[in-house]
């Protein structure tokens, strides 16, 4: 199979408003064909960053390279790169066969070519047969697909994506997670994805850049981010978790006083957290084991959420601190025996190959 | 299944929905009035005046006039020649400047627009006289230019169509760059993002994208521009110093200086006519709504 699509070196870019840092020197490969999310809370610079991948923006300095290529210096229009926004950004003066056929347009592409890979377009985005509608008599997830014919109706190496599932609803959404990850398995594009939403990111990715504050935080594929975050930013902001202040003194971990044991070395003292996140811990057995670290506490909340019980425990000194901890405990049979009633006193237990300290 | 039984306060809450209505459309009283009794009725009234001719019977003779003589003809086809040319320059100085507008930060953008809107809220005389002030033989801009020996001979800027359409343009401009600023705004900066990662240069973009979607807003303004010039009537008589006479001057004219109602009256009804006939067309070459949902 040919190769169609590029890597894309990413080095030092940077760009600061004033005295804010957008982007603090980010430097990033990104492997030809994979997707690749830029993950990262509201005004962390990810957006920023797809905008300097697009041309759009111009940092301060850095460099971006498809390939060989630097197009640093490049405009947008001769970068060949396809994009998709957030708003879908569909022209409304045009039909859906105008809109996906409009980069064809540019290019010079023959009426009967056009008309063959804007069908084309349209088919592998599931549209086949609108191509007569207006852009307005469409649904929200219908124009996000014109959008994505669009994108790819030119077949460009690249592809780049600004948060376009944020204006979906939740089921659609999550379908059309599914659906582009699918696609890009079959088009091969290289494609940046740009997302505030972790569970997204998790379910997309080759691998997922976490940005905070303009910084890379974590690179790495979604199993690495969640089961390994590199601190305690990425343990709260990727999944549900709680974080408990853990003391380290010569290779010992301590939770007030009492001593925890972790999977990973422990070669620095000082102040950490250990990542505790709810689908992992679970009501302590009546015998104890020695590969469990346990926590003693109250059931404050017990609450029903279909597919789990989630339980809200407040823990019993845990370094002088009131600490809320939550359990969730999967809903497997309503034949699930007894859940401890609110007030009672719980023991709840994590896997010591679980357990995760961060800094 | 019989509703019959369950339609519980079925009566009461009909009642309801019909005050809601009624009170809804209390609303729309105050202007229903005002136009019955400063438009429909006088204008219903300047129809019926039309048709009176000079002996006070029925007649056609204020129309029959208007086809025949070549005055009237001349008036014509200056009021349409000042009105499109007065609307093709605005177009030409309004457009960029709304569009450098539209893609200023708001906060920039509420400047300019204060920059637009002072003329506006400056009394139409004041304004029309200080051109004559600038442009007539002895005034200012020619003053300058002699003083600086760019010329020797002082230029005739008013009392005539030149000056004339200065003013015209100047007073008509905000009513073209609101309704297209206004537009433009509304379009999604998104689009010209998409046309350029798409592969239009920034030219192309303009054309295939930009310009399109501002037609809408473009055809507004210049609608409101074109149908206001048609009767307009201060600034012509004073730039155009009595050498540019439009419909409005000569409508004015018949009634004061030749007490003649009917043949002010056919002249009004017109214009008023060519005015529907225009904004028809217009409504049929582009549906505003049309174009500008998304």
């Amino acid at each position: 199979m040919e190769n169609s699509s590029l890597n894309i070196s990413i080095k030092n870019v940077t760009k600061k408003y004033d005295e804010f840092y957008a982007l603090k020197d980010i430097s990033l490969d990104i492997t030809s064909g994979e997707f690749m999310t830029l993950l990262g809370p509201s005004g962390s610079g990810k957006t920023t960053l797809l905008m300097v991948l697009a041309g759009f923006t111009n940092p301060d300095y850095g460099s971006v390279k498809f390939g060989e290529e630097e197009v640093i210096l490049k405009p947008p229009h001769l970068r060949g790169i396809g994009m998709v926004f957030q708003n879908y950004a569909l022209f409304p003066h045009m039909t859906v066969e105008q809109n996906v056929g409009y980069p064809q347009k540019l290019r010079g592409v023959s009426k009967a070519e056009t008309s063959r890979t804007v069908d084309e377009a349209l088919e592998t985005v599931k549209l086949g047969g609108l191509g007569h509608r207006r852009v307005d008599e469409l649904s929200g997830g219908q124009r996000q697909r014109v959008a994505l014919a669009r994108a790819i109706v030119f077949k460009p190496k690249i592809l780049l994506m600004d948060e376009p599932l944020s204006a979906l609803d939740k089921k659609l959404r999550e379908e059309m997670q599914i659906e582009l990850r699918q696609l890009h398995d079959t088009l091969n594009m290289t494609t940046v994805y740009v997302t505030h939403d972790q569970k997204e990111a998790l379910t997309m990715s080759d691998r997922i850049t976490v940005i905070n504050g303009g910084e890379l935080m974590q690179l790495g594929t979604p199993n690495e981010i969640y089961e390994h975050p590199e601190n305690g930013f990425i343990a709260d902001f990727i999944g549900e978790s709680t974080l408990l202040p853990v003391q380290v003194k010569n290779s010992k971990a301590t939770i007030g006083k009492t001593e925890i044991k972790v999977a990973q070395p422990l070669d620095k003292d000082g102040n950490f957290s250990l990542v505790v996140r709810p689908e992992k811990v679970f009501l302590a057995p009546s015998k104890k084991k020695k590969d469990e670290n346990y926590f003693n506490g109250r059931l404050l909340d017990s609450i029903f959420q279909g597919e789990s019980q989630l339980l809200v425990i407040d823990l019993e000194s845990a370094g002088g601190e009131a600490q809320e901890l939550r359990v969730r405990i999967p809903n497997q049979s309503v034949t699930d025996k007894a859940l401890p009633a609110i007030g009672e006193k719980v023991t709840i237990a994590l896997k010591v190959a679980d357990s995760y300290v961060v800094s | 299944m019989s509703l019959t039984t369950n339609n519980i306060n079925q009566n009461e809450l009909r009642k309801l929905a019909a005050r809601e209505g009624y009170t809804f459309f209390g609303l729309t009283v105050p202007y229903l009035i005002m136009v019955t009794a400063l438009i429909a009725i006088p204008v219903g009234w300047l129809f019926y005046l039309s048709f009176i001719g000079r002996d006070g019977t029925f007649s056609f003779e204020n129309y029959e006039r208007m086809w025949k003589s070549k005055a009237y003809i001349k008036i014509f086809i200056t009021t349409f020649k000042i009105s499109i040319l007065t609307t093709i320059i605005c177009a030409a100085i309004g457009y960029p400047l709304a569009y450098f507008m539209s893609q200023l930060s708001r906060r920039w953008a509420n400047i300019c627009m204060i920059g637009v809107l002072i003329p506006f809220w400056t009394s139409l005389l004041v304004r029309t006289y200080a051109w004559l002030v600038l442009l007539q033989k002895k005034g200012l801009l020619n003053n300058i230019a002699i003083d600086m020996g760019l010329i020797s001979e002082p230029i005739k800027f008013v009392h005539n169509t030149t000056g004339t359409l200065i003013g015209m343009v100047h007073i008509m401009l905000p009513f073209l760059i609101l309704p297209l600023y206004a537009n433009m705004r509304a379009i999604d900066k998104d689009c010209m993002k998409a046309a350029s990662s798409l592969g239009a240069a920034p030219s192309r973009a303009f054309w295939t994208v930009f310009l399109p979607l501002s037609l809408p807003g473009l055809l507004a303004g210049l609608l409101i521009v074109f149908v206001l010039c048609l009767g307009f009537y201060v600034t012509p008589a004073i730039l155009g110093g009595g050498k540019v006479i439009m419909a409005a001057m000569k409508i004015s004219s018949n009634i004061e200086l030749y007490f003649s109602w009917g043949a002010a009256s056919a002249l009004g009804v017109v214009l008023l006519v060519v005015t529907g006939i225009i904004l028809f067309i217009a409504s049929k070459l582009v549906s505003i709504d049309q174009l500008g949902s998304r």
